[in-house]
């Protein structure tokens, strides 16, 4: 019995720590900004944060936890964004409250991302390693060039839909949401902060409560040992399409807070790039680390722009600590001395 | 013999690789809470009989049947929903999840909540989640691994990794245990304690075992009956002293 309560006890710590740390963090941002004290370029920052962090965990549940490679994370925000932006053109009148509005739009971007995500992983699961990983890469760029060519504009007759070009010839009083490369006009500011920090709790809570579950469990053998799991009864391909599928939805949720920050932003903003930063946070972090990946992101989005000073050396900085990053995470050494002050530790706190 | 229930029944069983037979018109009976060994020199198709059982590759040609049940129509995650469980010759464990996690994932079919019920944690969660610890915890104990429960699968000494393998497998509350050469890399000490935990694990969760084995101790002391392989033929099946015996298996062991 005791030997159970320590396991349970080691299980849920890596959460409890985990859930500590972004409370405490958005006390202290709040606190801090209401002092005054924040500057502009910070408190802009910290929205887009919130939804790298929450496109991040979802990244790491599929390369960390599922161990497929996705070279297309953005391209599932970019849906969930363009959804929400649509959803809220549409339901701007109807609902005049932003909160209800605003939840409305991260759900609708995290189903359609999340459908997306499933349609996706039909033929990309039959693939593996490499092969996987550019086909998601491909993913990307295919939905960037869709989205760039689509226009979406709503009347009073309901909402039209162009492709490349744009012959939408909307009635009087119509609005344009989506223009083309210009992408998204005319959107209404609804996120925040509060928000951002919300949904890092629920998509937090939900990878960690699925991840302890027999589900996480299944989709860390199919990882593992593809072969092994399906002689002990589990669904390999079921099993992969669940951790594809929640990724991409959380990518969308993500996109979809990130998209409501802004009055305009374009497709092209969710490119190539932006996957492999993704990546990288999810990298430098820890693959299924979520602490990790939650710190990681924070550090690396805030860490260009506050290094701005330092004018054309700041990528040079930016390198440099990512490499910094990647030995301490990654050195046997520093490894085998953070797990043994782990053990110190815990035989202390038994 | 006949009085016991029969667990498998192999009729005719071949397999094809393009050109090449690979096994060919395998017999093969096992029942109730039988050991029964499957021994041949390298290259028999001993493994690929194990394949086809598991139904990782199909077979063919014959007829399966476990318990009575055809198993024509079964996939790997079905034939063991069926009641086939296996160990590998290469261990494949889940190296990244602890010593008990991998136990518990062999109870994925029988632990009964929902995706929904583990995302909200509700008290079926709770439920199923505390019964599979403690069945987990069992099966540990019984396999001499409780020691380890915490500990990462990969990080496991050799023996234990073989042993964690068996429990896995009996997780998954199977009919018919096959094991590939559980003494592989094994000294005489821990094969002896083999020995005696296979004997254990069949009359504590009363199962027939199919094993592979190149170890003759192992494969005399425990199995009941024996079939051996030889270029994927049948060469003989019988008790251990007939196999021991028999000059054509000797013929294909040591040659003429």
């Amino acid at each position: 019995m005791k030997l159970l309560k320590s396991l349970l006890n080691q299980r849920t710590r890596s959460r409890t720590v985990t859930f500590a740390l972004v409370i405490a963090a958005y006390i202290g941002v709040t606190v801090f900004k209401a002092s005054g004290n924040m500057t502009r370029m910070v408190s802009s920052l910290l929205v887009p944060v919130c939804c790298y962090i929450v496109a991040a965990i979802g990244l790491n549940l599929n390369v960390g936890f599922s161990g497929e490679l996705n070279l297309g994370q953005a391209g599932f925000m970019s849906v969930g964004g363009f959804t929400a932006a649509i959803v809220n053109g549409l339901t701007l009148s109807m609902i005049p409250n932003d909160i209800i509005r605003l939840i409305l739009c991260i759900i609708a971007g995290a189903i359609m991302a999340g459908f997306v995500g499933w349609l996706i992983s039909i033929p990309v699961l039959k693939l593996e390693g490499d092969y996987l990983a550019i086909v998601t890469l491909a993913f990307g760029q295919i939905i960037m060039s869709l989205l760039n060519n689509l226009y979406v504009g709503v009347d009073k007759a309901g909402v039209h839909f162009a492709f490349m070009t744009n012959t939408l010839s909307l009635q009087e009083g119509g609005k344009m949401i989506v223009s083309g490369p210009m992408g998204v006009t005319g959107n209404t500011m609804i996120s925040s902060f509060t928000a951002g920090f919300v949904l890092i709790l629920v998509s937090l809570f939900i990878v960690f409560n699925l991840m302890y579950s027999k589900e996480g469990r299944a989709i860390q053998a199919c990882r593992d040992n593809k072969i092994a799991a399906e002689t002990v009864g589990i669904r390999v391909s079921s099993t992969k399409t669940l951790a594809f599928v929640l990724s991409s939805a959380l990518g969308g949720a993500a996109g979809a807070l990130y998209m409501m920050n802004y009055s305009s932003v374009a497709a092209t903003k969710f490119d190539f790039n932006t996957s492999i930063l993704i990546l990288v946070y999810v990298v430098l972090g820890g693959l299924g680390n979520m602490t990790g990946t939650v710190i990681a992101t924070t550090v690396l989005v805030m860490l260009p722009e506050m290094l701005r000073f330092l004018s054309s050396y700041r990528m040079l900085v930016y390198a440099i600590v990512l490499i910094v990053m990647m030995i301490i995470t990654n050195n046997e050494k520093v490894l085998s001395a953070t797990e043994s002050f782990r053990r110190k530790m815990k035989k202390k706190g038994a | 013999m006949e009085n016991r229930e029969k667990v498998l029944e192999v009729r005719g069983l071949g397999i094809d690789f393009g050109g090449l037979t690979a096994v060919n018109d395998l017999d093969l009976d096992i029942y109730q809470g039988e050991i029964y060994g499957l021994i041949g020199p390298n290259g028999a198709g001993k493994t690929t009989v194990f394949n086809m059982l598991t139904k990782v590759y199909q077979p063919s040609r014959g007829t399966i049947r476990l318990c009575g049940q055809d198993m024509a129509k079964l996939n790997p995650v079905t034939a063991n929903i069926a009641g086939v469980a296996r160990t590998f010759q290469n261990i494949r464990l889940f190296n990244k999840l602890t010593v008990l996690d991998n136990v518990k994932t062999g109870m994925h079919n029988s632990i009964s909540y929902g995706k929904l019920a583990a995302v909200l944690r509700l008290p079926s969660y709770y439920k199923a989640e505390k019964e599979a610890d403690e069945k987990a915890m069992e099966l540990l104990t019984i396999l001499g691994l409780d020691q380890y429960a915490d500990t990462e699968a990969g990080n496991l000494p050799y023996g234990a990794q073989r042993r964690l393998e068996i429990a896995r497998a009996l997780a998954t509350n199977p009919k018919l245990l096959l094991l590939d050469e559980p003494a592989a890399g094994m000294n005489p000490q821990e094969t002896e304690e083999l020995m005696a935990m296979i004997r254990k694990v069949r009359d504590y969760f009363k199962i027939s075992v199919l094993l592979i084995e190149h170890d003759m101790k192992l494969v005399m002391g425990i199995c009941e009956r024996i079939t051996v392989l030889n270029f994927g033929q049948l060469l003989a099946q019988g008790l251990p002293a007939e196999i021991q015996s028999n000059k054509e298996v000797i013929k294909a062991y040591i040659g003429e």
